[in-house]
């Protein structure tokens, strides 16, 4: 362990700064899960293969010679359709089932979906070159790579579209009166089913997107999905189901976690630090509400 | 009565000679014994409690390292076995081996129960998707730690003792750790028999029917939760310690808390096979490690996928697995009784 | 004349709302006494108080004299006071001999009783109850599979094996066919009086409660309006006035 980081205060900046940036990125994984959740009650345990896959997208427009950034375009179209189809094959006969069964069905579509991803692209650690340089702040004293700063601005622009769609579009009113009440919204004439498939399909576009900048900014390989998909349900079992400011801040402070993290403990055990940091959040919340009697639901 | 006891006689005979009936198969035969211990652990989470664990693997790799560890500490300094090719400087006599063996084998399983009795109160807790995600972190999270523990060889892993020289050839290595996970195995089992005709095995079935109405008719369930916790730990770990032996060589994300493969195994089989029963986690075990036996080289290139793909297909369109489909058509069998004229009213109701 | 329950200022806040605010109540031993009010007037709430399913915001639960609102479900249960639920809660996979048997107390409850076997005996005793339900020929049929009204029979029984010293009945006889709700009134006099049974229920059927109960207390708004006989009840004005709605 080693806390130098906290002597140099620059040190400090740095990682607040790559945090923050690398935070946000988090926080749009975390809202597609808190959709999903919210909506049809299910935690899909595959959303950093989506994420992943998503990334794939990007990487192969990379290797096809056109510049990864449309990825942020083109992987959301694709990996929609990806969401709707897994919901049309998959999700539509677990939705209404018991919790071991919806668990178990987004937990095999996780390893069907990384073994899948390491059948057909291999096992090799692989980037989407952007080349959008760095920017130096503080007389070059912290260094932060575009492509995080690309990150974040493009997140939070997708964020908002999201937020305004679900406000404006009739189909955006049809899923949040579905997530309120399913039944009712039912009974007044909504297709709850286009409802599901299509929360899903923006999901996994969410996840694309994600995906897209996650392989211009960091590394892709098939079985890095899980740590995304522990993040997202860290940040939304800590921000709530409804509250995208409290989604965004708390992803942040996971950022910020991770890249002092790696300062102390070393980047070797960034991902060990990533789980733990669940584990002690679960328990604390566990027995924090063990005082009430009550239990997570 | 009479029919049982030659049945279970017939398996303890069959399952006595089958490494002169199959020379060939003896270490196949061993890891699905092993396969058969981590299913029926699984299961008194899984099946008989309700409680979805992606973590069990935990105690599976503990055990590996605990038991490979004490088998070398005991006689030479861990930290040079471990360092690059450490294990040729050292070389562990008959004695010490089978001596370095037992102590072992017996800390794999009863430290492993030691940490789930410690971890238990806080995890335990936790209910449906909240248990699953946890144990999954923990798993893994063990896993990246011990990546990074250089006493155990961190990321490259470490050997396990090698069989001594002079006493019998890798043959007779075979048939000893073959007939250890057999007794393994079997005493795994016959626990279970035993608990589950206890308060153990109905309060673990309340809990999976209706937790708040078990805590509502006065039960401590925390309390049987933890043990049966302690002792899907005891066993899974001993499994470990025997693995890591029988493979020989621990690595820490791939063999120890290999929750990509025996971690996904250990839910499949017990699904597979029928979860909440005593015999399913053991059909189950059996039918996936013939299915990956055999089929293996079919899939050649992509098995893994065909196991993601089997899992999706299991959960969903047979959940209740091979006993579960044998229990609808033949209720009488298990004492069960169907009331027909009642069956059919609810369905009209529904 | 000693009381067995007693509810004293008891507070319960949801948030903003008000679901109990000062209720008071004493249930005497050996007796049966009715809870009603309309709906959401904190009927249920209270239970969930008593029972210990959540703290109390202020006030006090004695239960036979001991204090019960600092303890968790299970110390409450095992002190003898037993509540049954408006949605039936039974063990759906295990047979109703099964749910009969994991219901009973055991004679130790420590950490080396886990392991000891149901002693066989328990198994008269399970049958003999059912009987009493009227469910002796489901006995060995999954739980599950009963019908609802058959569910909350089981969950009766399921009660009574556990002998406790009072039971909380929330709406014993709600989704029962009309016609066996007699059956239901006569077993849980029986209840009372043979196995001398404390009985505190909540209906919303006024026939039922007023034969069964010794004395009623009326909630509405989560306040305590009224209690007395049924027939002081029965003509009570604010009664009256709460169930049709006058505000």
């Amino acid at each position: 362990m080693d806390f130098l980081i906290f002597q140099i205060p620059i040190l400090m900046v740095q990682a607040s700064m790559d945090g923050i940036l690398l935070g946000i990125l988090f926080a749009l994984i975390a809202y597609g899960m808190a959709l999903q959740w919210g909506v049809m009650n299910i935690i899909n345990i595959a959303q950093g293969e989506l994420v992943i896959l998503g990334g794939y997208i990007a990487y192969f427009m990379y290797m096809a010679g056109i510049h990864p950034a449309f990825g942020v375009i083109v992987s959301p179209i694709v990996m929609y359709f990806v969401g709707w189809g897994l919901y049309k094959t998959i999700i539509f006969r677990v939705v209404d089932r018991d919790l071991f069964i919806s668990i178990l069905a987004t937990f095999g579509i996780s390893i069907l979906t990384q073994q899948l991803m390491n059948f057909v692209f291999g096992s090799d650690v692989v980037v989407a070159q952007s080349n959008f340089g760095t920017t130096m702040l503080f007389n070059s004293m912290v260094t932060l790579p575009n492509s995080k700063i690309f990150a974040a601005v493009v997140s939070v622009i997708f964020a908002i579209l999201l937020v305004l769609y679900m406000r404006r579009s009739k189909l955006g009113r049809a899923i949040r009166a579905t997530a309120q009440n399913a039944r009712a919204a039912k009974i007044l004439g909504v297709d709850t089913e286009s409802v599901y498939a299509a929360t899903f399909g923006i999901n996994a576009a969410l996840c694309g997107v994600a995906g897209a900048l996650v392989a211009i900014t960091f590394t892709l390989h098939p079985y890095v999905g899980l740590p995304y998909t522990v993040r997202s349900f860290m940040i939304v079992i800590i921000a709530g189901l409804g509250n995208l400011p409290a989604v965004a801040l708390s992803g942040m402070g996971l950022g910020v976690f991770e890249e002092f993290s790696d300062y102390i403990f070393g980047t070797e055990f960034r991902i060990a630090a990533v789980f733990l940091l669940l584990v002690l959040i679960l328990v604390y919340r566990r027995f924090k509400l063990a005082r009430k009697r009550e239990y997570l639901k | 009565m009479n029919n049982k006891i030659i049945f279970y006689g017939l398996i303890v005979a069959f399952g006595l000679v089958a490494p002169f009936l199959f020379p060939a198969f003896k270490l196949q035969i061993s890891i699905m014994l092993i396969l058969i211990i981590l299913s029926l652990t699984w299961d008194v989470q899984g099946g008989q409690m309700g409680y979805n664990t992606f973590g069990n693997i935990l105690f599976f790799g503990l055990g590996m390292y605990i038991c490979s560890s004490f088998q070398i500490g005991l006689f030479f300094p861990l930290a040079e076995w471990t360092a690059s090719g450490g294990e040729k400087t050292f070389v562990h006599t008959p004695t010490q081996f089978f001596q370095g063996f037992v102590v072992g084998l017996v800390l794999s399983g009863i430290i492993p129960a030691l940490v789930a009795a410690l971890i238990g109160y806080g995890i335990l807790g936790l209910r449906g998707h909240y248990f699953a995600i946890c144990t999954l972190g923990l798993g893994i999270a063990a896993g990246e730690l011990a990546g990074g523990i250089e006493l155990v060889g961190a990321g490259q892993g470490m050997t396990s003792p090698p069989w001594p020289k002079g006493i019998g050839d890798t043959e007779l290595r075979s048939e000893f750790f073959y007939y250890i996970c057999f007794t393994l195995m079997v005493c795994t089992f016959l626990f279970l028999r035993w608990a589950y005709t206890t308060r153990f095995g109905l309060v673990l079935n309340a809990i999976r029917d209706n937790e708040d109405k078990a805590e509502a008719m006065g039960i401590n369930t925390m309390r049987y939760k933890i043990t049966g916790w302690v002792v899907s730990a005891f066993f899974v770990g001993m499994a470990g310690g025997l693995m890591g032996n029988m493979i020989g060589y621990i690595e820490p994300v791939e063999t120890a808390f290999a929750g990509r493969t025996f971690g996904v195994f250990m839910v499949l089989m017990a699904i597979l096979g029928g979860k909440g029963t005593l015999w399913g986690p053991v059909i189950g075990a059996i039918a996936f490690h013939i299915f990956k036996e055999g089929f293996w080289t079919f899939f050649l290139g992509w098995q893994y996928v065909a196991l993601g793909a089997l899992i999706v297909i299991v959960v969903i369109f047979f959940p209740e697995g091979i006993m579960g489909w044998f229990r609808e058509k033949y209720p009488e069998r298990f004492g069960e009784e169907i009331d027909e004229e009642d069956r059919k009213a609810e369905v009209e109701l529904k | 004349m000693t009381s067995i329950l007693a509810v004293d200022q008891v507070y319960k806040y949801f948030g903003g709302v008000k679901a109990n605010e000062n209720i008071s109540l004493n249930v005497e031993q050996g007796s049966i006494v009715g809870l009603i009010g309309p709906n959401g007037s904190g009927k249920t709430t209270l239970f969930n108080s008593i029972a210990g399913t959540h703290p109390i915001d202020k006030g006090s639960i004695q239960f036979s004299g001991k204090e019960v609102s600092t303890l968790p479900v299970p110390a409450v249960a095992k002190l003898g006071l037993l509540r049954t639920f408006q949605q039936t809660r039974i063990y759906g996979k295990l047979n109703c001999i099964d749910n009969m048997l994991i219901s009973a107390k055991p004679p130790k409850d420590d950490l080396f009783s886990v392991f000891t076997k149901i002693p066989l005996e328990l198994n008269e005793k399970a049958e003999t109850l059912l009987g009493f339900v009227g469910l002796y020929q489901k006995r060995k049929i999954r739980a599950g599979d009963l019908s609802f009204g058959q569910q909350k029979l089981l969950e009766l029984s399921m009660a009574l094996m556990n002998e406790p010293k009072m039971l909380l009945l929330d709406e014993p006889t709600a989704g029962i066919n009309p016609t066996l709700i007699n059956g239901i009134i006569d077993r849980l006099i029986k209840v009372n009086k043979d196995f001398g049974i404390t009985l505190l229920v909540i209906e919303h059927n006024m026939r039922v409660i007023m034969q069964l109960a010794q004395q009623i207390f009326c909630l509405a708004h989560g306040q305590l309006i009224a209690n007395g006989t049924p027939d002081e009840i029965k003509n009570d004005q604010r009664v009256i006035d709460a169930y049709l709605g006058a505000q």
